[in-house]
């Protein structure tokens, strides 16, 4: 932004913001990338690891929120601020969900990595890859106020449900030959929702940049716009 | 088949008798003020600059701006306060319901009745009591029956909320009355000549927030019947009472709209700027 506010104080609090947001969004897309490395290095310790630093997120998920909310009672902010600060309330709420599904993902593990490996895992680090690149683009069109990379972020929510699809066909398959191996089968397909769900919350933070940029709402759309 | 609530099909019902041709005429956004290319100088300097603007009836328009952007400038423009600033003058036009403002023949009294004006400090006439400051422009277009003047005067306060606060002191003076009762009594005294339309310059910036507050809440039931432009530097305030807004940089009107559009998503960077607190 190049005019900074007259109000010293009140630009400082919307850099912390900022720089908040930026900060839980580093630790969430470490979780996740924990949380999936727990699972396919069968490293139980690591996923203990990565349950108890979810408090960490929480923690920020309440300073945010109590930031937001002292933001919005003592500078009554409007126009591009106040949409900052919404979204910012909103973002918050998302990275605090995707933090649970990394401790999802950790509670699966602990479990699986107790049984013998069903089948080498492929398809579910490469969707880890991309829900945490599309969080952290997500992040990126947030600082940047960039609504092209947000709406990539949108398109790419495309590959993750496909590769989810793939992955439910799969463990259906392991189930119907082997009726043994359903519980494990089941763990993994769990574990690929979970992924799923993560990436529609970067969809969400990226349609909220989008609000917060252009003052327009592409959420619940039939289809995404090709340019906004 | 859906079975549809009965209360859906009655709407049905509703919308077939007002068909397409049959509808009754009704424009809710009408325009009372319309403001054409005005330009308005105080000597050399002008304050003003080629302004266009549409004033709804029965809405409120707010005027926000930094101090010195022509906003008074612009709203003593609309009831002809300008021209009484010696070395002022107004280019342009005001038309009120379609009749312009400034054209020959029309009496600049006449003018203020139609457009009343309250200003930033109450200026209750100090020699007079508060009945007789409610009724001093009454009386002034001639009316002289007492028991319609009472009527008047007791209508008048009602409408600007402080009957009840002050009818057993009637004959006590305006000035004896506390800032916010005052302003109130000044609202009473332009509204007892019957205004198409009120000017109101920063009306609370001497108040505080309670009598503020009360001020806010008569706009809301005021703009029932009247049309209402507002100046204020409180842009919570512009955002709270007001329909549109009027954005003025350096007499110059930077961006129009409704409210709800200037405060959340406006078009213009300058008037972005503005109301998220920046100056460049």
């Amino acid at each position: 932004m190049p005019f900074e506010h007259t109000d010293k104080k009140y630009e400082e609090e919307l850099k912390k913001l900022r720089d908040d947001i930026l900060y839980m969004g580093g630790l969430v897309e470490d979780q996740i990338q924990k949380a999936v490395s727990s699972l396919v290095d069968r490293d139980s310790k690591l996923a203990e690891t990565i349950i108890e630093r979810d408090h960490e997120v929480n923690r920020m998920d309440v300073e945010i929120d109590d930031l937001c909310i002292r933001l919005l009672a003592l500078h009554q902010p409007a126009g591009k601020d106040l949409r900052f600060i919404t979204t910012g309330l909103k973002i918050t709420t998302d990275l605090e969900r995707i933090g649970d599904m990394a401790v999802n993902i950790c509670e699966r593990a602990l479990e699986l990595n107790l049984e013998p490996q069903l089948k080498p895992y492929i398809d579910i680090p490469r969707m880890a890859r991309t829900a945490e690149r599309m969080i952290r683009e997500s992040l990126d069109a947030f600082v940047r106020e960039d609504t092209d990379l947000a709406l990539k972020v949108c398109k790419d929510d495309q590959e993750v449900d496909d590769l989810n699809g793939q992955i439910f066909r799969e463990t259906i398959s392991f189930m119907i030959e082997d009726p043994h191996t359903i519980n494990r089968a089941m763990k993994i397909g769990f574990v690929s929702k979970y992924l799923e769900r993560i990436a529609d919350h970067a969809t969400n933070i990226a349609e909220m940049v989008i609000f917060m940029v252009k003052g327009k709402s592409i959420r619940h759309l039939k289809e995404i716009p090709q340019s906004i | 088949m859906n079975k549809e609530s009965p209360m859906v099909e009655e709407r049905k019902r509703d919308a077939d008798v007002h068909l397409p041709g049959n509808q009754p005429e009704i424009a809710p956004e009408e325009t009372r003020l319309r403001v054409a290319a005005l330009r308005a100088y105080y000597e050399k300097s002008l304050a003003v600059n080629n302004v266009t603007l549409s004033i709804k009836t029965r809405k409120v328009t707010a005027i926000i701006g930094p101090s010195g952007c022509g906003k008074s400038t612009f709203i003593r423009c609309l009831n002809r306060m300008h021209e009484v600033t010696p070395g002022a003058r107004v280019e342009g036009k005001v038309l009120l319901d379609g009749e312009d403002l400034y054209g020959p023949g029309v009496d600049p009294v006449e003018v203020r009745r139609r457009v009343g004006m309250v200003f930033q400090k109450p200026n209750p006439f100090p020699t007079m009591s508060i009945y007789d400051n409610a009724a001093a422009g009454f009386k002034l277009n001639g009316n002289r029956d007492r028991r319609i003047i009472e009527d008047k005067v007791e209508k008048s306060l009602k409408m600007a909320a402080l009957w009840e606060e002050v009818r057993a002191d009637l004959h006590k003076p305006g000035t004896s009355l506390s800032g916010g009762q005052q302003q109130r009594l000044c609202i009473a005294r332009a509204l007892a000549v019957d205004p198409e339309v009120l000017l109101m310059d920063e009306p609370c910036s001497a108040l505080d927030p309670i009598a503020t507050a009360k001020i806010e809440e008569l706009i809301h039931e005021l703009k029932e019947n009247i049309t209402i432009v507002i100046v204020t530097h409180n842009m919570q305030q512009a955002a709270r009472v007001s329909d549109y807004t009027a954005f003025f940089y350096l007499g110059e009107l930077i961006e129009f709209g409704t409210t709800d559009k200037i405060f959340t998503t406006p078009e213009k960077r300058q008037t972005e700027d503005y109301i998220t607190g920046r100056f460049g």
